[in-house]
């Protein structure tokens, strides 16, 4: 995010005629600019202040041809005019008249301030020489380097780490080129700009020095905005003779409507903002001249500010303000611009320090800590001597670990002694540290667990899981351990009270469970699961009566009548007649642990495009028993024999339903395919069938069923009746 | 106990009228209530909220205000004519004409020597009141417009009067308005109407309180004559305001039906300066509430809804008990329902004519809560209009349903009824003893016989009614010589015993062989609202207001076993809870234990053999009773047999054929037939 903030005029600006420049430089500090002024002024400003520190002017007839800047060093002013006399003067001089002056053999293009080092002189025919050795012998010959019909549009100097480097733009006969000049060793490599297809001039350039390359952008007066790379030592030999083109990419396509830009002017202003002037405001129009903050890496335009008067073209940016002139004053803008993440565009900001996980937790105080730890505290200490209990907990408090502490233990101890103090911990710490800690005490035992297999405390992690504070994202790899470990009441409770199981380790939990055996699984203590799949299974040998699945009469219709191309089920002769295709009970296909820890699967919260796929991985043989099994239950749950069956947690209709429909969706064509499939979904179809047809047939008299309910609770008495009572 | 046919009744359309004003009397503790078809009635605060009184209206009545001057009670209205009213024999005593048209409000100094009155003509008239009559003194100053309301400064010295857009404070010495408020209209459309300042009240501090039409509650301060403050208490009228007394607490009646309470209190705990501050809002009340009164520990409304709604502050009560529960009051204290049992007819009170209807038949039984199919529909006998203005007072119907007698403040009459093969002829009785001019209640002996008749002074005539037409007898008059009109009479079945209860709470036992008194009742500290003489023991069974059952032997002059027993037992909580009084009391011909009585929301068979309930066993325990198998109920079953099926009951009774008639009258009719309320705006309507 970038935004623009308030304006303030810093000088009036004086007209400019064609030959007279203007330009700003910066000074000794951040806050003083020199800025030169139509050709005759050179300018000391104090941008806070808006206040003019100096002000030096040459005589009528001369004419400044290279902005004046600062030397460091020297702490003076350097200026040419009349394009071959360099002056120097000092801040204390009044005139620049009676400062040192010198005539150099060639015309200087510009002078070009460096930190800390003396300014760059750049020739007009492009030779460069510092200001020291120019001016220790001023009449020195110096060469030409550019053609004759080359004109230097642009130059800059960019200081790197160790190195410096001059770039300066050319143009001849509408080709643009690049030069950049190294120093020690002194090097000048051409390159050449590709210009846009449409015949458009590149307006101005900015050069940056960035992550150890060099980026300089240029705009065209299409609004295209490229951004070329160079690098601070070119790798490659320049080859004499081709000029290469520079490579580029574009970084932002402008919206200028019609026509093109004439003045404007693009200045990055950190890695993903420039700041532009003279490009029309998308929203507005032309005819309107603003200067634009866009994000380049988004490409979306952040601030924008409106600038009345004419444009120049121009911009500068020091020391984050912009310092944009326009009609007849100087503005500067102050901005700001923010790191552009994309956390950042959608509202959140990201986290700046990441790293640091190893602070542990901070509590935040709330009331309830506050106002009760007084009272707990004063509990205590009226306690006095006490119970042994007493004793014991205020003996703990004081010796309790934090949880930093306990972590590093974790880290080092054994399996008996990390049980031990986990569950002094547990037991000594309140529930608002509890819900921060468990979690992280949980993922360092995990930690060691898989850095070392013989480490399991099961009795740490039944407690900490039992504390209803873990969820499965506070400990990633609890559920897969408790899988590697065979683990199955562990893996029970954490299928039961961790409510963000992600689909794909579900189905692992379900493959595991699936391919164990079920003698294998009968020493595990699955406690109420167990109870409700014992009682669910011991009313299927109660009820064994062929006529108890047909209540009210309902009969269900005579095999013959159905039209379906399956033979019927081949079921030994003897045991049911053919006359009754919904044998509605049915004995469990799995044993009653294994039910009970598939009944805490079918109640795992999922969402079914992102089951489907991990489903696939169930081979045939685990789908075709957990297809029985869900069978099994959903004939149980239409005899309704759960609901007299009282249990905390069983799985629902819609469930078992569910998780059949997602079994068949995913192994829709391996089921087709094999046999013993067969039997198994013609009878689960058949049933499905008869079910549906129930429903739809009460839905038929769900009028009449309205209608009898509504007639028995109202009873319209009237002005007089005779009723029966009966007093006891 | 065994299964009954009820006839339910709903045709019986009762509507009861408007509450206009209301009057505390703070000595006796006495509330007087006055409707706008001109009723009056007495409620005692101290009797659980009895009606003990009720002066019936007239047709044309327009009663405006209520005032108690010590223990007389003074009403004015808008036939310009001040009333005082007979509390002792229940009628007006005589009405004098104020001269100054329609009048607004009445009110009477605290010294209880004068009466003002507002009158529609602009003047406040200022009435002497002497021991047995009162007299005008003089007019205040006249004023332009209407007096609307009044209230006279606790010193007695100045009279605040409330007139349309403006305030007067008059000196009444000189009679000259010293201080002019004026009342702004309110915003908006009420701009262009008149403000009418419906109620003021004078504080002895020099403040006025008014409330006005335009839903402002403002307080003046009546030395300078500015407005100290303002609230906006409702959008609609502020119509009613009352004052406690000790000037700390005022009530606000608005026409949303909506009671707030003002409180004189110190914005900052501890500091000295108080000011009046809203504190609560009771929503009792569907209708504009035209009445309010603080009673110190209570906020008693009235208002269109016809409900009398006592509110108790509980911040001012300390234990739960009778005084802490919300109470409305729906229906009459007493009878409207006379029965002829032997006939199946019931007779029909209103205020301005009677109706006689027979019982319809039913064919076959039935099973427990089946309706029965009706062979014959009930029809009305007879309509009788009264004549004159007046409203009826009591009225009954002999047991054989040969008889209707009815009586009003200035008249009584008798008519011989004959009803054959569906040919009904009624006769006036033309000639009837002079004594028998009016009568407070009229009872029938059991075999038609006689005619009891009760008259002032707690007297009673006694009248032979025979094939000729009714003669006088004798006059029975009680020993102590009270003068309070007499609520209720009772014969025995066999015609020896007659029994009289006042509103004195004195219960009087007369022998009617000898036509003397036979005894006095022991007092009980709560009137009696139902008693019966019990056809073979000759027990006078007496409900009381505060829910107490007693039981006096007759012959043997002092209360049964049974009624000691259930003395020393205590009744049980539920019951002793209702709020509603019993108002009849009937016995079943067929089984001497049972006593049938019934209150407004419930009726009851108590049966003398079976043991009294516990506190803690379960009261209501019809049903579970039913659930039981029949060798248990015995073991669970208590004397209460209570039945809720019938709600909003006016009269329940057992005929001799064993069934019983449950006259109904739901509320939600009487709602129905109210005029519309203000129009409230609710969310999503």
């Amino acid at each position: 995010m970038a935004a623009l903030y308030e304006s303030y005029t810093l000088c009036a600006l004086a007209d400019t005629g064609p030959e007279g420049t203007r330009a700003i430089e910066p000074d000794r500090d951040r806050d003083r600019v020199v800025i030169t002024e139509s050709g005759r002024a050179v300018t000391v400003y104090k941008v806070s202040d808006q206040k003019p520190l100096g002000s030096w002017t040459v005589k009528q007839g001369q004419c400044i041809t290279s902005p004046a800047v600062y030397n460091p060093p020297t702490k003076e002013y350097v200026v040419v005019t009349d394009e071959k006399v360099v002056r120097v003067w000092k801040d204390e001089d009044i005139s620049i008249e009676k400062a040192f002056k010198a005539t150099v053999s060639a015309e200087v293009y510009r002078l070009h301030s460096v930190p800390d080092r003396e300014p760059l002189v750049l020739f007009r025919h492009g030779a460069v020489r510092f200001l020291d050795s120019l001016l220790a012998a001023p009449q020195q010959t110096i060469e030409e380097v550019l053609s004759e019909e080359e004109v230097i549009r642009w130059s800059a100097a960019v200081q790197m780490e160790q190195q410096l480097v001059l770039l300066f733009s050319t143009e001849q006969r509408g080709q643009h080129c690049l030069y950049v000049q190294r120093f020690s060793p002194n090097a000048l490599v051409k390159h050449r700009l590709e210009t846009d297809s449409t015949n458009s001039t590149p307006l101005s350039y900015a050069a940056t020095y960035r992550d150890g390359n060099i980026h300089l952008l240029y705009l065209f007066s299409s609004g295209s905005v490229y951004e070329s790379v160079l690098q601070a030592r070119p790798t490659v030999p320049a080859v004499s003779g081709t000029v290469q083109a520079l490579p580029r990419s574009l970084l932002l396509k402008l919206p200028v409507g019609e026509g093109e830009l004439t003045a404007a002017s693009a200045l990055p202003v950190d890695e993903s903002h420039i700041a532009v002037v003279g490009v029309p405001h998308p929203l507005a129009g032309a005819g309107k001249d603003y200067l634009c903050l866009w994000n380049t890496h988004f490409q979306t335009l952040q601030a924008a500010r409106e600038l009345a008067g004419k444009i120049y073209g121009q911009l500068w940016c020091f020391s984050g303000k912009l310092f944009v002139p326009h009609g007849k004053i100087l503005s500067v803008i102050p901005f700001e611009c923010q790191k552009s993440s994309l956390a950042a565009a959608m509202g959140k900001l990201k986290q700046t320090s990441g790293t640091n996980e190893s602070s542990g937790p901070t509590l935040v105080p709330t009331w309830n800590a506050l106002l009760h730890s007084n009272q707990t505290q004063t509990q205590e200490n009226s306690r006095g001597a006490g119970t042994k209990k007493s004793k014991m907990s205020t003996r703990n408090q004081s010796s309790c670990p934090t949880a930093e502490q306990l972590a590093e233990k974790i880290k080092v101890g054994s399996e008996k002694e990390v049980q031990k103090q986990v569950e002094e911990f547990l037991h000594g710490s309140q529930p608002e540290e509890l819900q921060l800690t468990a979690g992280r005490l949980a993922s360092a035992l995990v930690m060691r667990c898989q850095a070392d297999p013989t480490f399991y405390p099961q009795a740490a992690f039944t407690q900490l899981v039992q504390t209803n504070y873990l969820c499965h994202s506070g400990c990633p790899d609890l559920l897969v351990l408790t899988l590697e470990k065979n683990d199955f009441r562990l893996c029970q409770l954490c299928l039961q009270l961790f409510q963000d199981i992600p689909e794909a380790v579900t189905c692992c939990c379900l493959k595991t469970i699936l391919s164990f055996q079920d003698s294998e699984l009968e020493q595990v203590d699955l406690e109420d699961g167990l109870l409700f799949m014992k009682a669910l299974t011991q009313t299927a040998e109660v009820s064994d009566d062929g006529d108890s699945g047909q209540h009210n009469g309902f009969c269900p219709p005579v095999l013959e009548e159905e039209i379906c191309d399956a033979p019927p089920d081949s079921e030994a002769p003897g045991t049911r007649p053919a006359r009754e295709p919904l044998a509605l009970d049915m004995s469990c296909p799995v044993g009653l642990h294994k039910g009970a820890l598939l009944n805490e699967v079918l109640q795992v919260p999922y969402s079914d495009s992102l089951l489907l796929p991990h489903l696939k991985d169930l081979n045939v043989p685990q789908v075709l028993l957990f297809l029985q099994y869900l069978r099994f239950l959903y004939l149980k749950y239409s005899q309704d024999a759960h609901s007299r069956i009282p249990a905390l947690r069983k799985p629902t209709v819609t469930q078992i339903m569910d998780w059949v429909c997602l079994l068949l969706d995913a192994h829709f064509t391996v089921l087709a395919l094999t046999p013993e499939a067969k039997s198994l979904l013609t009878s689960l179809h058949k049933f499905v069938r008869s079910q549906v047809k129930l429903y739809s047939e009460l839905g038929k008299i769900e009028g009449s069923l309205e209608a009898l309910k509504k007639s028995k609770q109202s009873r319209e008495i009237g002005q007089y009746s005779i009723e029966v009572i009966e007093l006891f | 106990m065994g299964e009954f046919n009820v006839h339910r009744v709903r045709f019986f359309d009762y509507m009861p009228s408007a509450i206009r004003a209301l009057a505390f009397q703070p000595q006796r503790e006495r509330i007087a209530v006055a409707r706008t078809d001109g009723t009056v009635e007495i409620f005692n605060r101290a009797d659980c909220f009895f009606q003990e009184k009720v002066i019936p209206g007239r047709q044309q009545a327009a009663t405006e205000a209520l005032a108690w001057v010590g223990d007389r009670l003074f009403s004015a209205g808008l036939n310009g004519e001040i009333i005082e009213y007979d509390l002792d024999n229940n009628k007006t005593k005589y009405t004098i004409d104020a001269y100054g048209g329609p009048i607004w409000s009445i009110t009477s100094n605290k010294q209880g020597t004068h009466l003002a009155v507002g009158c529609e003509d602009g003047t406040v008239k200022l009435f002497e009141v002497h021991e047995d009559r009162i007299q005008f003194e003089r007019n205040l100053a006249k004023q332009k417009g209407r007096i609307i309301s009044l209230s006279w400064h606790p010193s007695g010295s100045k009279i605040v009067a409330g007139m349309m857009d403006v305030i007067h404070i008059f000196d009444t010495e000189t009679g000259q308005s010293v201080q002019r408020l004026l009342v702004d209209r309110g915003v908006g459309t009420s701009r262009s109407q008149e403000c009418v300042v419906w109620s003021v009240v004078y504080l002895s501090d020099g403040t006025i309180i008014s409330g006005d039409s335009a839903g402002k509650v403002k307080m003046w301060d009546s030395r300078t004559g500015t407005l100290i403050k303002s609230h906006q208490v409702t959008k609609w009228d502020v119509l009613t305001l009352s004052v406690s007394q000790d000037e700390t607490s005022l009530a606000v009646g608005t026409s949303e039906g909506h009671v707030v309470q003002f409180q004189f209190l110190s914005m900052v705990l501890g500091q000295e300066d108080k000011e009046w501050v809203r504190t609560r809002t009771f929503k009792n009340h569907t209708h504009d509430v035209r009445a309010v009164l603080e009673v110190n520990t209570a906020i008693v409304s009235g208002g269109m809804d016809t409900q009398f709604v006592v509110r108790p502050l509980l911040d001012k009560i300390d234990e739960r008990g009778q005084a802490s529960a919300l109470r409305n009051i729906q229906f009459p204290h007493r009878r409207l329902v006379s029965c002829a049992r032997k006939a199946g007819l019931l007779l029909f009170q209103y205020p301005g004519h009677l109706e006689l209807w027979r019982l319809g038949e039913s064919e076959g039984n039935g099973m427990f809560g089946s309706v029965l199919t009706v062979k014959r529909k009930p029809e009305k006998l007879l309509h009788l209009k009264i004549k004159g203005e007046e409203h009826i007072c009591c009225s009954a119907v002999s047991p054989c349903g040969g008889w209707i007698a009815y009586s009003t403040v200035a008249s009584f009459r008798l008519y011989r009824l004959h009803c054959e093969n569906n040919n009904v002829s009624i006769i006036k009785v033309s000639k009837l003893p002079k004594v028998l001019s009016s009568a407070n209640q009229i009872c029938f002996s059991s075999d038609s016989s006689h005619l009891f008749v009760a008259s002032t002074c707690s007297s009673v005539h006694v009248a032979i009614l025979n094939q000729s037409g009714c003669k006088f007898v004798c006059t029975l008059k009680p020993k102590s010589g009270s003068g309070q009109a007499i609520n209720l009479l009772a014969a025995s079945e066999d015609g020896k015993w007659l029994a009289s209860a006042n509103s004195d709470h004195e219960v009087q036992i007369y022998n009617l062989n000898k036509m003397k008194p036979h005894c006095t009742v022991p007092v009980h500290s709560s009137g009696v609202s139902a008693m019966a003489i019990h056809p073979t023991t000759n027990n006078l069974f007496m409900v009381h207001a505060d829910q107490q059952l007693t039981e006096y032997s007759v012959e043997k002059k002092q209360y049964t076993d049974w009624s000691r027993q259930v003395q020393r037992h205590g009744l049980h909580s539920l019951w002793l809870e209702r709020d509603t009084p019993v108002t009849n009391v009937t016995f079943n011909p067929k089984n001497p234990a049972h006593i049938v009585l019934h209150d407004m929301y419930m009726f009851c068979i108590i049966d003398q053999t079976l043991p009294l309930p516990d506190q803690r066993s379960q009261f209501y325990n019809q049903l579970t009773l039913r659930s039981m198998p029949e060798k248990e109920r015995k073991k669970h079953s208590h004397a209460f047999k209570m039945c809720k099926i019938f709600k909003e009951l006016l009269f329940v009774e057992l005929m001799e054929d064993q069934s019983l008639v449950v006259v109904e009258r739901p509320l939600m009719d009487i709602t129905a037939q109210l005029p519309a309320p203000v129009r409230q705006k609710k969310f999503a309507t």
